[in-house]
């Protein structure tokens, strides 16, 4: 059939209208013939899938430290773009190393990405504390002052009533102080020390005087006796002028029956 | 037998209680008026004509001060005059003379009187003092004077002065004015530390001789009252002895011995001479040097503790003591060139600080006899025949008795209380006058002022 092509034309106007009219709800009375198939482009084979990236190594030599020392982290990476090893190393090549110096033990992760992903791996380098420090070698020069030592070991010697000779206990106090100042003197060329003499309140304070001086020489003698240098030992009396304590009894009396030891000038 | 023995007996043990009596017995120190016997002295107040009168005050309490911190008069007391007080010779008339006076309630022996005027710029004082048991005026005048002075109080002070000490000196009894004590007080410096100080004999003026801030002790003087002594940790850390002008405070050169310890320092009666308690071979000896310090001598000879060396100002050759050798501390005199050495004391108690009388019949001390130790008296010892007497009771530590220049009078030092404070009182014990109260006041001497 040979129809004119204004019949076609009028036919398929005449059939829009009709859909026009017909409203969009309306079903599609008949589908128009496809268009002719056109030979679509193939679209490009799809890429390889990217290789994941890879840590081949990731290891801290040596694994465990003492604080104060260093280990060596060592990585080699593959297929990554971006690499990184936190706690404060920062980002990296593919292939390296890199001294650590933690505090406390501490865990190092390398993070690698790339296209194909994103990788992380882990290694801890423990920190142990370090050993105690040896005792330093005993030191040659004491650490106390010569009049420290004094004040804190000499004893005062004490002595009866009216009297200036060194009964049985005083003559132990002024061993032991002979030996103590002894010790004292051999380590201290420049130090002396003065005896000081006292009395208890109830002689005349000008007799008390004469007494303190007495107990002072007395102890002097005794020292040099032991063998200490008199050149070092000085005297004064303070007589009853410098008591201990002042009650009217007789411990209080006993205290102030002495001799006492101080640092020379 | 046996009722002679029993007689014997009771006669020896009465004869020992009768000679303790007479050792404790009743000393009598020449000049010290027994009290019955204390001459009673009106004292009428004085008026002043014109611009002398704004001062009779201080003139009046003064002249009445001076006689009666004598001790040895007795005041008869104002409120018992006549209205009528005299004020020259002319104002007693016969029959009645001086029968106002003399009668109670007044019952005065002497009396003195005068008023005062203005000269020029001074204050003029008449003076009379007159005995009451005379029958005329003329007799009865002991003394008629003009005393001149400043037109101030202290003018009017000044005369007082010298018209008391002309009454004085009319009575035999020797005036305490112008004399000074020096003594050890606390009571500007550090704990355990303390200064040398002087003031009046009444205890007024009192004023701070040394400033060297440690410890200044054991003042001593010298005769004619210009140098004074002690001893002193103000040269360094060792006892010396310093002199100073009583005046100035001026130093003087001493050069002290090297030693241990160097106390006691007391002068000669002729100034020349310094003696001292020095340590020698480890024990305090007598010493005598010249009063700078060279030609140091030794007097005392032994291994015991000896100091406060005194000499008798009389003789000016031998020296009282103090010396542990029997034992304790006891009183001892031996002549200056170390012989003839004896125990004074009977060897109880302890025994400290001697003194002599100025006419070297009396010593004064003290000693803790009869008492636990520590608690001393004062005693007063006659040197001829060592009787004593025991003048202060168990009231406080009573030590370092001083005797006046007036020969009738003691300084000492006393803690009745928390403090030790100085006292004066008469050689019999009585008339007891407290002199200090602030701080600790210690070791007084009595010396003679200088003009």
């Amino acid at each position: 059939m040979r129809m004119k092509m204004r019949t076609l034309s009028a036919a398929v106007f005449a059939a829009t209208l009709f859909l026009a009219a017909a409203g969009c709800k309306k079903k599609v009375a008949a589908a128009p013939p496809p268009p002719p198939v056109v030979e679509t482009p193939k679209p490009p084979p799809p890429e390889p899938k990217p290789q994941p990236p890879r840590i081949d190594t990731f290891a801290a030599e040596p694994a465990t430290i003492e604080r104060g020392q260093s280990s060596t982290l060592r990585w080699s990476i593959a297929s990554a773009t971006n690499m990184s090893i936190d706690q404060g190393v920062g980002a990296v090549q593919a292939n390296g190393s890199r001294q650590v110096t933690p505090n406390g033990s501490t865990t190092y992760t390398l993070t690698a990405s790339g296209a194909g992903g994103t990788v992380t791996r882990s290694v801890t380098v423990n920190v142990n504390a370090p050993p105690p420090p040896p005792p330093p070698a005993p030191k040659p020069v004491v650490t106390i002052s010569s009049a420290d030592m004094l004040t804190r070991e000499a004893q005062d010697i004490f002595f009866d009533y009216d009297m200036s000779d060194l009964r049985a206990d005083a003559q132990r106090a002024a061993t032991a102080n002979a030996e103590l100042l002894k010790r004292i003197f051999a380590q201290d060329s420049n130090f002396t020390v003065i005896i000081e003499g006292h009395c208890d309140e109830r002689g005349s304070a000008e007799y008390n005087l004469g007494l303190g001086d007495r107990r002072a020489t007395s102890l002097k003698e005794f020292y040099v006796q032991q063998g200490l240098p008199a050149e070092r030992i000085r005297t004064i009396s303070y007589g009853k002028e410098r008591p201990q304590c002042t009650d009217a009894n007789e411990a209080c009396y006993q205290r102030n029956r002495r001799d006492h030891m101080a640092a020379g000038q | 037998m046996k009722t002679r023995n029993i007689t014997v007996f009771l006669v020896a043990t009465a004869l020992v209680i009768a000679g303790t009596f007479e050792l404790m017995g009743q000393v009598d120190i020449p000049g010290v008026i027994q009290n019955r016997d204390l001459p009673v002295i009106a004292v009428a107040d004085m008026r002043g004509s014109g611009a002398a009168q704004q001062y009779m005050d201080a003139f009046n309490q003064t002249l009445w001060s001076e006689l009666d911190n004598t001790g040895q008069l007795k005041l008869a007391p104002k409120t018992s005059y006549p209205l009528a007080l005299p004020q020259q010779p002319s104002d007693f008339r016969p029959p009645d003379l001086f029968s106002e006076w003399t009668r109670p309630p007044v019952g005065a022996n002497y009396l003195a009187f005068g008023y005062t005027a203005v000269q020029g710029d001074q204050i003029l004082l008449y003076g009379y003092f007159f005995s009451l048991g005379q029958p005329t005026v003329q007799s009865a005048q002991i003394l008629g004077n003009r005393y001149y002075g400043a037109l101030s109080n202290d003018g009017a002070k000044k005369v007082a002065r010298e018209f008391a000490a002309d009454i004085l000196k009319q009575l035999g009894i020797a005036s305490l004015s112008g004399t000074r004590i020096y003594f050890v007080s606390d009571r500007t410096s550090k704990p355990n530390d303390a200064e040398i100080w002087s003031m009046d004999y009444d205890g007024s003026n009192q004023r701070q001789l040394t400033r060297y801030g440690t410890s200044s002790r054991e003042p001593a003087v010298s005769a004619d009252g210009k140098l004074f002594a002690f001893r002193t940790l103000a040269s360094g850390p060792a006892w010396k002895i310093r002199v100073h002008t009583t005046d100035t405070i001026r130093n003087q050169v001493f050069s002290n011995p090297i030693s241990t310890l160097i106390q006691t320092p007391e002068f000669t009666p002729d100034g020349k001479h310094l003696l001292f308690s020095e340590a020698i071979d480890g024990w305090p000896q007598l010493m005598i040097a010249d009063i700078d310090g060279s030609e140091q001598h030794r007097i005392s000879n032994g291994r015991f503790i000896e100091v406060s060396p005194r000499v008798n100002p009389k003789t000016g050759s031998d020296l009282l003591y103090i010396s542990g050798r029997s034992g304790h501390q006891q009183l001892w005199r031996m002549n200056l060139d170390g012989t003839d050495r004896e125990m004074l004391t009977s060897g109880e108690g302890d025994v400290a600080n001697p003194s002599w009388s100025p006419d070297g019949h009396h010593i004064a001390f003290s000693w803790t006899r009869g008492y636990e130790p520590g608690n001393f008296n004062i005693f007063v010892m006659d040197i001829a025949d060592r009787k004593y007497v025991q003048l202060t009771t168990n009231s406080g530590r009573n030590e370092n008795p001083g005797w006046a220049p007036d020969g009738v009078h003691l300084v000492f030092s006393s803690k009745r209380g928390r403090a030790t404070q100085i006292y004066t009182m008469l050689a019999d014990g009585t008339h007891v006058q407290q002199l200090t109260t602030q701080g600790n006041n210690l070791q007084p001497v009595w010396a003679k002022g200088i003009e």
